[in-house]
C-alpha cells in the first residue's frame, strides 16, 4: 500500500476499464464514469476487447487461468495513458497482483508497466483531475461503503468521502464499524454462505441504523451484496429500503439534475 | 499431529453462527480489543516504523535460523539449561514425559503455552498417570470445561461471567457469583495449593534469545513466574521459529506484542530466564529444560513466500480484527490456532486435505494484514494456499505443502478452463457475456446460497460494451451528418 | 534426540529456495525516545498508575517514614525485607516493635514454602532500574532478594531512586550492556500488580501475584 503517492498532471487521454461486474450489472456506473472523465476534458478510450481482470480465478487459486485472461488484458493498453477503473477491487488486482502473477513470465515488464498506470476512478477524479462538482440534487443523507480492496490494498479510504464532501446537499452519515468488510469476498459469499450472511446482515443493520436514504460505493461487488440483502430484508418489512448506487452514477446524476 | 475429532467446518460454523451467546461474547470482546489496540498506537507513523523494525527482526532471525538455534542451544547448555529437539508433537510429549518420570512427577503445573496445546500435552500426560493443571486463569476455565482455547491470548473469551460462574460452581464448588473479583480470588486459592505441591512446571516461550541464551515469557497474572520458579523442574516448550538473534531485539517485539494483542503498553510481567537456580540462590528450579518443536515449521521454512508465516509472534491481533473470527469464534475453526493465523498455519500442520475449508473462509478483506505487527501478508498467503489446494501437477511442482492439490476436482477445473477461454478473447466474451453465465454455471446449485438472504442480482438490459459502442455509433453518426451538412453548405 | 536435532537443522540449512539474506534493522524508532528527568518521573508514574500501581514520591530522608505509615495503614502483620541490600539494612536499622514483624528470606523456598505462600503479608525490594516509557520496574532477583519475594506476598513495596529511571527498555538493555555482561538466572520487568482479564474482559487484580504494587520514588 502506498501511503504517499505522487499523482501525475491531468492527461489528455485515458483508458477506461469497465470491469465485468459493471459491464453486466451496473453499466450505468461505467457510463457515468466515462462521462465524468470526459467532463474533465479527457478523451476516454474504451478497449472493446476488455473482459475481466482475472481476479475471480486468481482468488480461487486458479492462477494459470487468471494469468491467461490477465495476459489478454495487458495487451489492451498500448499507449502510455493512465488506466482508470470504476472498482477498487479490480484496480487492486491489476495494480497490486499483476506484477506478482507475471513475475518471471515473458509479460513481467508489461505487467509492471500496466500496474503502474492503474487508477481507481474516484482516486483519479480527486487526485488527478481535482474535479470540482456542482450538486444539483435535493438534500439527502448518504452512507458510503468503501470496499476493503479500495481501503486497504489501494489505500483510498478517504477518497470517496472527500468527493462526497464536495456535494453541497449531501449529508454523509457514518455507519458503525465502517471499516469492516461487508462479507462479499467473491466466491466466499457462496462458499461460506452463512458467514457471509451474518456479515452482510450486520452491515445492512449498521447502514439502516444511520437513517441514510442512500448508500454509495465504489465497488459493485459490495453494492450487489449489501443492496441485495437490504432489498431482501425490506421486502419482508424488516428494514427501511435504501437506494444503492455506484458513486460514479451518484455523482454524475446529481451534477446533472435539473 | 492430532486435533480435536470434530465434525467438518461448515456444521461447526452453522452451530456457532446460530448461537447468540457466542455471537454476542465475541462481538463485544473483539470490539473492545480493537479499540484498545487503536488507542495504544497514538502515532501511526511510529506504528508503521515499529512494524518495519519488528518485521526486519523476525526476518533476520529466520534468515539465520539454523545458526541461531545452534547458538541458543550452546548458550543455554553452557548456562545449565538442557535443550531437546522434537520433530513433532508426539516426540515432544515423549521428551516431557520422560523428564517427568525421571523425577517421579505426579503433578504438573502449566503456564500458558499454545505449543503444548498443539501437541495435546495435557491429554498425553494424563494417559500416563500425570495430572497437568493449567494455571493461566483463562486456560484453567477452559480446562474445567473440558474445552480448548477459543483465542490464543484469551482462551476463555467465548464464555461470559455467568457461564464461568456456573462452571466453577459445578466443578470446584465456589458460590455462584457475578463478582469477577470473587471468582478470581477463588481460582487463586485453588491454584496456589497446586503450585505448592507441583513437581514440574511447564511453560511456553515468547522469545528465545540466541545471543544470551535467554527464554522470555510475557504475562499478566504471575502464573508464568510461579510455574517457572516454584516447582523443582521447569520445562519450557516452544516452536523452533521463536528464536531471535539479539537481546535488544526483544524490546521492540515486546512493545508491539502487548500493544497489538490487548492494547497494553506492557504486560505486568516480562520474565527472562537464563539458567537454573545457581549455587546459593534460594528459589527457582534446579533443572530447566527447553524442548524445541518442529511440527511442520521446517517445512514451511523451505518456501520463500510461505516462510513469512513463521514471523508470527502470536499476538492474536489478526483474529481480533477478523470479521469471520468475530462471527464464528475460535472453536468453529476446529484447530489449535484459529483466525487468520490459523488459516495460514494449520494447513501446514495437519495438511490441506484436512484443513481444506480454512483458506477459502476469508473475504481477503485484509484487516489481518493491516494490523499484523510483523507485517505477515496474510491475504497473500491465503491466496497461495488456495492455489495449492487446487494445484495440478505442474503448478508449484516442487511445492512441499502437505495435501497439495487435494481440493482439485475435474468439474471445477473444467469450469475455470472454460472461463479462461471465454475471457481471453474479447469477442467470445462479448457473445457470451460472460461472467453472468459463468457465475451461474460455476455454482448452479449455489445461487440459492446467495438468495437465502439477498435478492438475485439483475442483469442490465445492455452491457457497458454495448452502451459504449452504441454511443460511439450515435456520436459518429452526428459527426458524419455535421460533415455532410458542412460539405453541402 | 540428536537424530531429530540433525534432521531439523539439516532441513533448515538446505532450504529448497536457497539461502536467505538477513535484512538490517533500524532501531531509531525505539532508540530516539528521550525525556528529561522530570518528564521521566511523570511518565513513569502516569504509566504505572494506569495499571493500578500506587506511587509515592518521597525523599532520601522521609521514605522510611512513608513506608512505615503505609505498612501500618495496610494492616500488615509481617513484612519480608532483604538482609543485605541497603533498603533492607536501612529498614532494619530503624524499625520498631509496634510495626509489622520483619522477616527474612534466608532459607531455600522448599524449607518454608507453606509459610511463604500463606503467612507473609508483604515484601520490600529495591530495583535495579526503572523504565519511564512503560512504567516498569527492572529487577534482577538474587540470593538476598529471591524471585518469589516480589511475587508471592500479596503486597509488594518497591523502592526506586529517581536517578535509576531510564527512557526505554531498549535503553536499559543497551546502556547497561546486558548482552555482553551476561544475564542473571532471572531478570524481570514488573509493571503493576498481578492482573487478569480472562473473565469477560473484566480486570481483576492479584490473580496469582501481588494484589498491590506500591512504588516509593526517592528523589
Amino acid at each position: 500500500m502506498s501511503s504517499i503517492k505522487l499523482y501525475p498532471p491531468k492527461p489528455e487521454k485515458v483508458y477506461f476499464y469497465g470491469t465485468c461486474l459493471v459491464d453486466m450489472f451496473y453499466p450505468e456506473a461505467g457510463m457515468a464514469g466515462i462521462q465524468l472523465l470526459e467532463r474533465e476534458g479527457i478523451e476516454v478510450i474504451f478497449p472493446q476487447d476488455q473482459t475481466c481482470c482475472g481476479q475471480p480465478a486468481y482468488t480461487s487459486g486458479y492462477h494459470d487461468q487468471a494469468r491467461e485472461v490477465a495476459a489478454a488484458q495487458l495487451k489492451l493498453f498500448p499507449q502510455d495513458y493512465p488506466i482508470v477503473l470504476p472498482s477498487g477491487s479490480c484496480a487492486g488486482m491489476m495494480r497490486e497482483h499483476y506484477p506478482e502473477l507475471f513475475a518471471g513470465q515473458p509479460e513481467a515488464a508489461l505487467a509492471e508497466n500496466v500496474a503502474s498506470r492503474i487508477y481507481e476512478l474516484t482516486e483519479f477524479l480527486l487526485h488527478v483531475c481535482h474535479m470540482q462538482i456542482e450538486d444539483k440534487g435535493e438534500p439527502i443523507k448518504v452512507a458510503m461503503h468503501t470496499s476493503c480492496s479500495a481501503r486497504r490494498e489501494m489505500g483510498l479510504g478517504e477518497v470517496g468521502p472527500a468527493l462526497l464532501k464536495k456535494m453541497g446537499n449531501v449529508e454523509v452519515v457514518e455507519q458503525a464499524r465502517i471499516k469492516e468488510c461487508c462479507g462479499f469476498g467473491g466466491a466466499f459469499s457462496v462458499r461460506h454462505p452463512e458467514i457471509s450472511e451474518a456479515m452482510v446482515n450486520d452491515k445492512v443493520k449498521a447502514i439502516t441504523d444511520t437513517g441514510a436514504q442512500q448508500l454509495v460505493s465504489g465497488d459493485c461487488g459490495c453494492l450487489m451484496n449489501i443492496m441485495g440483502a437490504n432489498e431482501f430484508q425490506a421486502q419482508q418489512g424488516l428494514v427501511q429500503e435504501v437506494k444503492g448506487e455506484h458513486i460514479a452514477s451518484f455523482l454524475w446524476r446529481r451534477s446533472n439534475e435539473s | 499431529m492430532s486435533h480435536n475429532p470434530v465434525q467438518s467446518f461448515h456444521p461447526r460454523v452453522h452451530e456457532a453462527i446460530h448461537n447468540p451467546q457466542i455471537r454476542a461474547n465475541f462481538r463485544k470482546a473483539m470490539d473492545g480489543l480493537m479499540d484498545k489496540r487503536l488507542a495504544a498506537f497514538p502515532s501511526d507513523d511510529d506504528l508503521q516504523k515499529m512494524r518495519d523494525l519488528a518485521a526486519s527482526i523476525r526476518l533476520r532471525a529466520l534468515a539465520k535460523l539454523p545458526e541461531l538455534l545452534e547458538k541458543l542451544e550452546a548458550n543455554l547448555t553452557a548456562q545449565g539449561i538442557q535443550v531437546h529437539w522434537a520433530e513433532n508433537g508426539d516426540q515432544a510429549c515423549k521428551i516431557i514425559l520422560e523428564i517427568c518420570q525421571r523425577h517421579n512427577a505426579k503433578s504438573v503445573i502449566k503456564g500458558k503455552s499454545m505449543v503444548s496445546e498443539e501437541m495435546e500435552l495435557n491429554h498425553y500426560l494424563a494417559e500416563h498417570g500425570i495430572d497437568a493443571l493449567e494455571s493461566d486463569l483463562g486456560e484453567y476455565i477452559v480446562q474445567l470445561a473440558d474445552e480448548t482455547p477459543s483465542h490464543i491470548i484469551m482462551p476463555a473469551i467465548h464464555k461470559n461471567t455467568d457461564q464461568i460462574s456456573d462452571l466453577m460452581h459445578e466443578k470446584t464448588g465456589t458460590n455462584k457469583s457475578r463478582d469477577v473479583e470473587y471468582l478470581t480470588a477463588e481460582a487463586r486459592q485453588q491454584l496456589r495449593e497446586r503450585f505448592e505441591k507441583a513437581d514440574v512446571g511447564v511453560s511456553g516461550v515468547n522469545f528465545a534469545v540466541a545471543e544470551t541464551g535467554t527464554l522470555c515469557l510475557v504475562e499478566n497474572e504471575g502464573n508464568g513466574r510461579l510455574t517457572t520458579t516454584v516447582p523443582p523442574v521447569h520445562i519450557a516448550v516452544t516452536g523452533i521459529e521463536k528464536v531471535v538473534e539479539n537481546l535488544e531485539d526483544v524490546a521492540p517485539l515486546l512493545s508491539l506484542l502487548t500493544r497489538s494483542a490487548t492494547g497494553q503498553h506492557i504486560t505486568t510481567y516480562f520474565n527472562m530466564i537464563s539458567s537454573p537456580r545457581k549455587e546459593g540462590e534460594l528459589d527457582g528450579p534446579d533443572e530447566v529444560h527447553l524442548v524445541l518443536v518442529d511440527s511442520g515449521r521446517s517445512n514451511i521454512y523451505q518456501d520463500d513466500e510461505l516462510l513469512d508465516t513463521l514471523r508470527c509472534i502470536r499476538c492474536g491481533a489478526c483474529m481480533n480484527h477478523c470479521p469471520v473470527y468475530t462471527r464464528i469464534g475460535g472453536h468453529a475453526y476446529g484447530y489449535t490456532y484459529p483466525g487468520p493465523i490459523g488459516k495460514i498455519l494449520m494447513p501446514h500442520m495437519v495438511g490441506l486435505e484436512d484443513a481444506k475449508d480454512l483458506p477459502s473462509a476469508s473475504t481477503l478483506c485484509g484487516a489481518c494484514g493491516e494490523v499484523c505487527p510483523v507485517r505477515i501478508p496474510i491475504p497473500k498467503l491465503l491466496v497461495r494456499l488456495r492455489e495449492e489446494s487446487v494445484a495440478g501437477d505442474k503448478q508449484h511442482d516442487n511445492s512441499m505443502v502437505r495435501g497439495r492439490g487435494s481440493k482439485r476436482n475435474t468439474t471445477e477445473t473444467l469450469i475455470w478452463k472454460g472461463w479462461a477461454k471465454m475471457h481471453k478473447h474479447g469477442g467470445l466474451y462479448r457473445i457470451g457475456t460472460g461472467a453472468a453465465t459463468v457465475f451461474k454455471g460455476l455454482m448452479p446449485n449455489k445461487i440459492g446460497a446467495w438468495t437465502n438472504c439477498r435478492t438475485a442480482p439483475k442483469l442490465a438490459a445492455s452491457t457497458l460494451h454495448e452502451q459504449v459502442k452504441a454511443r460511439q455509433l450515435a456520436q459518429a453518426k452526428v459527426q458524419k451528418e455535421q460533415q455532410k451538412s458542412e460539405g453541402e453548405a | 534426540m540428536s537424530q531429530a536435532r540433525n534432521a531439523i537443522l539439516g532441513r533448515l540449512r538446505h532450504r529448497r529456495d536457497g539461502a536467505l539474506t538477513a535484512p538490517t534493522s533500524d532501531f531509531s524508532v525505539v532508540s530516539n525516545k528521550q525525556w528529561s528527568d522530570e518528564e521521566k518521573i511523570d511518565l513513569f508514574q502516569q504509566k504505572i498508575e494506569s495499571v493500578h500501581a500506587e506511587v509515592h514520591r518521597v525523599t532520601q530522608d522521609n521514605w522510611l517514614e512513608t513506608l512505615k505509615t503505609l505498612v501500618q495503614a495496610k494492616g500488615l502483620s509481617d513484612l519480608l525485607v532483604p538482609q543485605k541490600a541497603a533498603v533492607g539494612q536501612a529498614i532494619r536499622a530503624d524499625w520498631s516493635e509496634t510495626l509489622p514483624e520483619l522477616r527474612s528470606y534466608d532459607q531455600p523456598v522448599t524449607e518454608w514454602k507453606a509459610e511463604l505462600f500463606s503467612g507473609i503479608d508483604g515484601a520490600v525490594t529495591d530495583v535495579r532500574a526503572a523504565i519511564a516509557e512503560t512504567g516498569s520496574l527492572v529487577l534482577w532477583p538474587d540470593q538476598d532478594q529471591p524471585r518469589l519475594m516480589s511475587l508471592v506476598p500479596p503486597i509488594h513495596f518497591a523502592i526506586l531512586d529517581a536517578h535509576q529511571l531510564k527512557n526505554t527498555f531498549y535503553e536499559v538493555i543497551v546502556s547497561e550492556g546486558w548482552a555482553s555482561a551476561g544475564m542473571p538466572t532471572n531478570a524481570l520487568l514488573i509493571s503493576g500488580p498481578s492482573k487478569t482479564a480472562d473473565i469477560e474482559q473484566t480486570l481483576a487484580y492479584g490473580v496469582h501475584g501481588p494484589k498491590e504494587l506500591i512504588v516509593l520514588i526517592r528523589q
